[in-house]
């Protein structure tokens, strides 16, 4: 069974406040978000309590959050990293910087260590371009990325 | 060097309010409540400000569009840079987030807005949490909120975060979103200026557009329109990337040309390489061959180029690379992003991504080069939004500017795999 933070339920209140009473279907994503953050994913369970604070059917729910590529479906490790992958960090080297990450997480892209540490997905373009290569680790990103750099990033994580 | 939208964006703590307002932040709304309203829109207007989200529309023309008096309207500022290359609103949001916000009262002011909401992408989680702060002290300093400096006008300015979706780029597909559905696009007419948010009238502008405003009030649009070109005002941040030396966004005079950018404020090309093919506006844009790099950075020149100035994002490719390889990866974005609403770019971004990958991958055969400029032909104008036009560019421009590369690759994956 979902339920949310009594801390969520907080922002839940200042969330619905920023949309007019008769648009609250507005609140969907950001509600949808808040859940992801809490739970690390968003399970049918919760798709149905969000419905009905929305007053929105879970398969409309789902049709909505099935949209985004930022929710996932299953939980995820501790720390969800996303590499990025297109063209600038491409230009400058990403493929063998994600085969790197991949390799000394001894996993595969799209996966999640055993100890549901890390989980690794490309990105396609985070918005960092003049920063590249880089990924984004929970909120923050890394860039300028290197061998030996993505080695001490991801030894400094508890 | 003219200097309007990064005049002090490396200064310290400039994202607190007590350190804009010693830069003279805010000065802007004490000018513009002793004006009209539809005087501001006039002062855009007058300005010559166009667009810089990447369509270059005309921003005062924008705001005067607005349907006559019906109310409530919303503003909407469109925060959701995704495109790849471009990384200039995430600089301002994380750096001079206040800028954006007198940008917004100002937007909100002339076009009689009392709501506002800044849709920002959903990876800026970080960004928004600045923003959000900077809200707060806008609130307490009286700057938003009920009867702003007592001028009689109330303005609440809201975040709302998307969810990973570049189409939410789009204007129409943002408002889908913003009201809690898919970001697919919506059919226009009518625009959002007639029936947008909640049906009702709405501006959407992008996060450097706004960042604009507060300069245009402050020193009056004639000082703002004898910068640049004719048609082509003012300044413009470019995220430069790829393969400089100095990679980074640079604000700068329209009109200057591409190798001043390239070479004097990037610092060249890397290892002293040779520059290979640019592509100016963004990955929505045609790429350029590099005898083009004399090309003024401005939106006329760039089109008559055959390209165009997009969202001001100048990725450089040096003569190692095979743009097939660059035009591949450009088209696996656009198939991932494609929202799936209409069929040409549904099935042509992935018919695309499969033919190039089958050329990289030493499946191809020659004769698939001729498929490809059939796809984009069937794609060009026919999709429902511009997100197909935009996985035409690089397709469509790098055979057309570099054919020899496909030949090339063709015959040496062929001799490789003994085909």
């Amino acid at each position: 069974m979902f339920e949310f933070s009594k801390e969520a339920e907080e922002k839940i209140e200042k969330i619905l406040a920023k949309y007019p009473p008769e648009h609250k279907r507005s609140a969907l994503l950001p509600l949808l978000t808040l859940t992801q953050r809490q739970e690390k994913y968003i399970s049918p369970d919760a798709m149905r309590e969000i419905g009905r604070r929305l007053d929105l059917s879970p398969a409309y729910v789902q049709s909505v959050c099935s949209f985004y590529t930022m929710y996932s479906f299953q939980p995820v490790g501790k720390y969800m990293i996303l590499f990025c992958v297109n063209i600038s960090c491409q230009l400058n080297g990403c493929d063998a910087l994600l085969e790197h990450t991949a390799k000394k997480l001894n996993i595969k892209v799209g996966e999640t260590t055993s100890d549901k540490k890390f989980t690794l997905h490309r990105e396609e373009c985070l918005a960092a371009c003049a920063g590249a290569p880089m990924m984004r680790i929970n909120d923050t990103f890394y860039e300028n990325l290197t061998p030996k750099k993505i080695d001490q990033i991801l030894d400094s994580l508890d | 060097m003219t200097q309007i939208l990064f005049k002090n964006i490396n200064k310290k703590n400039l994202h607190t309010i007590e350190v804009y307002e010693k830069q003279g932040g805010y000065n802007s709304l004490k000018k513009a409540f002793a004006r009209e309203p539809e005087e501001i829109v006039e002062m855009v207007k007058a300005s010559g400000l166009r667009g810089r989200g990447g369509a270059g529309f005309p921003t005062g023309l924008k705001w005067s569009f607005l349907a006559k008096d019906v109310f409530p309207r919303y503003l909407c500022c469109n925060a959701d840079e995704s495109e790849p290359g471009t990384c200039k609103d995430r600089e301002l949001l994380e750096k001079n987030p206040h800028l954006l916000i007198e940008g917004m009262i100002l937007c909100s002011y002339a076009c009689r807005i009392e709501t506002a909401y800044n849709y920002l992408r959903g990876e800026f989680y970080d960004l928004c949490e600045i923003f959000e702060k900077a809200l707060e002290e806008a609130y307490a300093k009286g700057y938003l909120g009920k009867n702003i400096l007592g001028s009689g006008f109330n303005l609440d300015i809201h975040t709302h975060l998307g969810a990973g979706a570049y189409i939410c780029g789009e204007e129409s597909a943002l408002l889908n979103s913003l009201e809690g559905g898919r970001g697919e696009p919506r059919m226009k007419p009518p625009f959002p200026a007639v029936q947008g948010l909640y049906a009702k009238p709405t501006v959407i502008n992008n996060v450097e557009t706004l960042c604009v405003v507060p300069h245009i009030v402050n020193e009056g649009p004639e000082a703002y329109a004898a910068i640049g070109t004719e048609k082509s005002k003012g300044t413009k941040l470019v995220s430069v990337s790829g393969h400089v030396k100095k990679p980074g966004n640079y604000e700068v005079v329209m009109g200057t040309p591409t190798r001043e950018i390239i070479y004097e404020m990037a610092g060249g090309i890397r290892d002293d390489n040779q520059l290979k093919a640019f592509i100016p506006g963004g990955s929505s844009v045609p790429m350029l061959p590099a005898d083009l790099v004399d090309t003024p950075y401005d939106y006329e020149s760039l089109q008559a180029a055959g390209t165009m100035l997009g969202s001001g994002a100048l990725i450089v490719i040096d003569h190692t690379v095979n743009v097939v390889e660059s035009a591949l990866r450009l088209t696996s974005f656009y198939m991932h992003e494609s929202c799936g609403k209409c069929t040409p770019c549904r099935e042509g971004t992935r018919w695309m991504w499969q033919i190039l990958n089958q050329i990289q991958t030493g499946q191809g055969r020659p004769e698939q080069v001729e498929k490809l400029v059939d796809i984009c032909d069937n794609m060009s104008f026919k999709c429902f939004c511009p997100l197909g036009d935009a996985a035409v560019a690089p397709v469509a421009s790098s055979i057309q500017r570099f054919r020899e590369d496909y030949e090339e690759l063709l015959e040496k994956m062929a001799a490789k795999t003994g085909a």
